[in-house]
């Protein structure tokens, strides 16, 4: 019981992750009918860039941990974001006329160059940022306890806040609506006074700045990153954005929630070495099954 | 009477095909001007260049004194040129506001509210649903929104393609009895259509074109009369 508890908390927590990742991919297909495949490495772009912003702030004596994690990710998501607006100008609006194929190879070029450069410039050894917050919440359930560490209190909040926050800028506001009319019909957008070349880079620049705001969380609370997380991560906020339904924002957050309980509970309940294979065989399933996702629309078209 | 808009020579290709021929038009402000035609006389083709898409090949199109026609569709719409497209395009999973709202992207939202009470007096209908999804809307219901929307941005210029494709003859009626409350507010239109006896009936002016060509022009009133386009547009009677 209580193991089953514990693996909750824990999915809630990797499933906001994998949910605030899943927003970019989604919404970059939403309006332009590409997977962006560059996006994992973004997120391990914003991993290096949270242990300099730390570094720094440290270096110039900021002390106090709320100090240090608002400038952490005011920094991270600004730069990210910048990351993601450069990204779309370079792999992908010169290629706005031209077969998805070329636009598929750009991409993948595109996330073969972060993953290289990261490297160069910061060494291909693994890196690592201090434990900043410890200690825990504990509840007592028959014999056993389920913990929740501050940590991860922090995440949930941070998370879900950014994730209520998006949605309001997508449903409340003009940006917001200038994103779905872009979405829905770009030509007629264009023709309502919409510069859509502009929705499309600020879409890039939301996208990233989401998996930041997971980028900065992860490396916080876990420690540890190389060059390559943006792979496996990648992979499994895509599979999250897939299972939610492609293209639909809440189907991001919800696909990112399911993946996430859903894969604690197997690491918990079956095997923790196989996590990773059961969500990609997830991946697998719902793309024969039902490739469509849980609230997506039926695909017209197939990448 | 100043020229509003002026098509000069104008042509366009899609790859081999010659969509436009040498078009040349003038719309003069405060008037109502149409073209009619029949399907593929090019008619779309026309109102979309206006906006870029596709780029005309030759000529120039000039509105308000300026060559618009290598201008971006935004510089164009934010520029007082408003289209009611054809197939309505409204944004279906947006609410029947929402969509309104898309109109004011040129003008900002500080009329909105003014601007969309003035819709929903002009289209009460739109009022009733004024929360529901777009998509649920009839046919006629969507089409008098994507002319709303078209107004949203206070057009010195309302484009309107084919207003009465695919309605029922009442509910068309009922469109062009409100297209002529907003010409008697000074509105200049630019309507294209197939159904030339409404069109004709409300236009100030009109042209028919055929195959991409400019074939006739004259008043409203005269083309009406004219055997030609009796026989080719009226039926014949
Ligand atoms: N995107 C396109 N690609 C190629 N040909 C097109 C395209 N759009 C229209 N055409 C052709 O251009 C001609 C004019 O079409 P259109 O402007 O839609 O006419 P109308 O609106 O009068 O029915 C037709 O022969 C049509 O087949
Ligand atoms: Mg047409």
């Amino acid at each position: 019981m209580d193991i089953v508890l514990q693996q909750l908390v824990n999915g809630l927590t990797l499933g906001s992750v994998y949910g605030l990742i899943a927003i970019g991919y989604t919404m970059v297909y939403g309006i332009i009918g590409m997977i962006n495949f560059a996006h994992g490495d973004v997120y391990m772009v914003s991993a290096y860039l949270t242990a300099i912003s730390i570094a720094l702030l440290t270096f110039f004596g900021v002390q106090s941990f709320p100090f240090i994690i608002f400038g952490a990710l005011v920094f991270t998501i600004v730069i990210t974001g910048a990351y993601g607006w450069v990204i779309e100008r370079v792999a992908y609006r010169p290629l706005r006329n031209s077969s998805r194929l070329s636009v598929l190879i750009s991409a993948i070029g595109m996330s073969l160059i972060l993953q290289n450069y990261v490297q160069l410039s910061q060494g291909p050894n693994q890196q690592g940022v201090p434990t900043l917050l410890s200690g825990a919440f504990r509840f007592y359930v028959g014999d056993g306890f389920v913990q929740i560490t501050y940590m991860k209190v922090m995440i949930l909040l941070i998370a879900f806040t950014g994730m209520a926050v998006l949605t309001y800028i997508i449903q409340k506001t003009k940006l917001g609506r200038m994103c779905r009319a872009t979405q829905q019909d770009r030509k007629m957008a264009s023709i309502l006074g919409i510069d859509t070349d502009k929705v499309i880079s600020s879409v890039f620049v939301i996208g990233s700045a989401m998996a930041a705001l997971a980028g900065v969380l992860v490396t916080l609370d876990y420690g540890a990153f190389d060059f390559y997380i943006g792979f496996i991560m990648g992979i499994k906020a895509f599979t999250a954005a897939v299972l939610g339904g492609i293209g639909s924002l809440p189907g991001a957050m919800l696909g990112g929630i399911i993946l996430g309980l859903s894969e604690s509970l197997f690491a918990g309940l079956v095997s923790s070495d196989y996590k990773d294979v059961f969500s990609f065989s997830l991946l697998v399933l719902i793309l024969i099954i039902r490739p469509s996702g849980l609230l997506g629309k039926p695909a017209v078209e197939k990448v | 009477m100043t020229t509003l808009m002026e098509f000069k020579e104008v042509d366009v290709h899609y790859g081999p095909i010659q969509a436009l021929k040498k078009v040349s038009l003038t719309v003069d402000e405060g008037e109502i001007v149409t073209m009619i035609g029949a399907n593929g006389a090019g008619k779309s083709t026309l109102l979309m260049s206006i906006f870029g898409q596709p780029r005309i090949s030759s000529g120039e199109i000039i509105y308000r004194g300026e060559d618009i026609s290598q201008k971006s569709a935004h510089y164009v719409a934010s520029h007082g040129l408003a289209q009611s497209p054809e197939g309505r395009r409204i944004f279906p999973s947006m609410s029947v506001e929402e969509n309104l709202l898309m109109g004011t992207i040129p003008i900002g939202m500080q009329h909105a509210d003014e601007d969309m009470k003035r819709m929903f007096e002009l289209f009460p209908r739109l009022e009733e649903r004024r929360n529901q999804r777009a998509s649920t809307m009839s046919g006629g219901e969507q089409q008098m929104l994507a002319i709303a929307r078209a107004l949203m941005s206070r057009p010195k210029l309302l484009l309107l393609d084919e207003p009465s494709l695919g309605l029922a003859p009442i509910i068309v009626k009922q469109i062009f009895e409100i297209l002529k409350d907003v010409a008697s507010t000074g509105m200049t239109i630019f309507l294209v259509e197939q159904n030339a006896n409404h069109a004709l009936k409300l236009a100030d002016r009109g042209y028919v074109m055929v195959n991409g060509e400019i074939r006739l022009t004259g008043t409203g009133a005269e083309l009406l009369l004219n055997p030609e386009v009796r026989e080719a547009y009226l039926g014949g009677h």
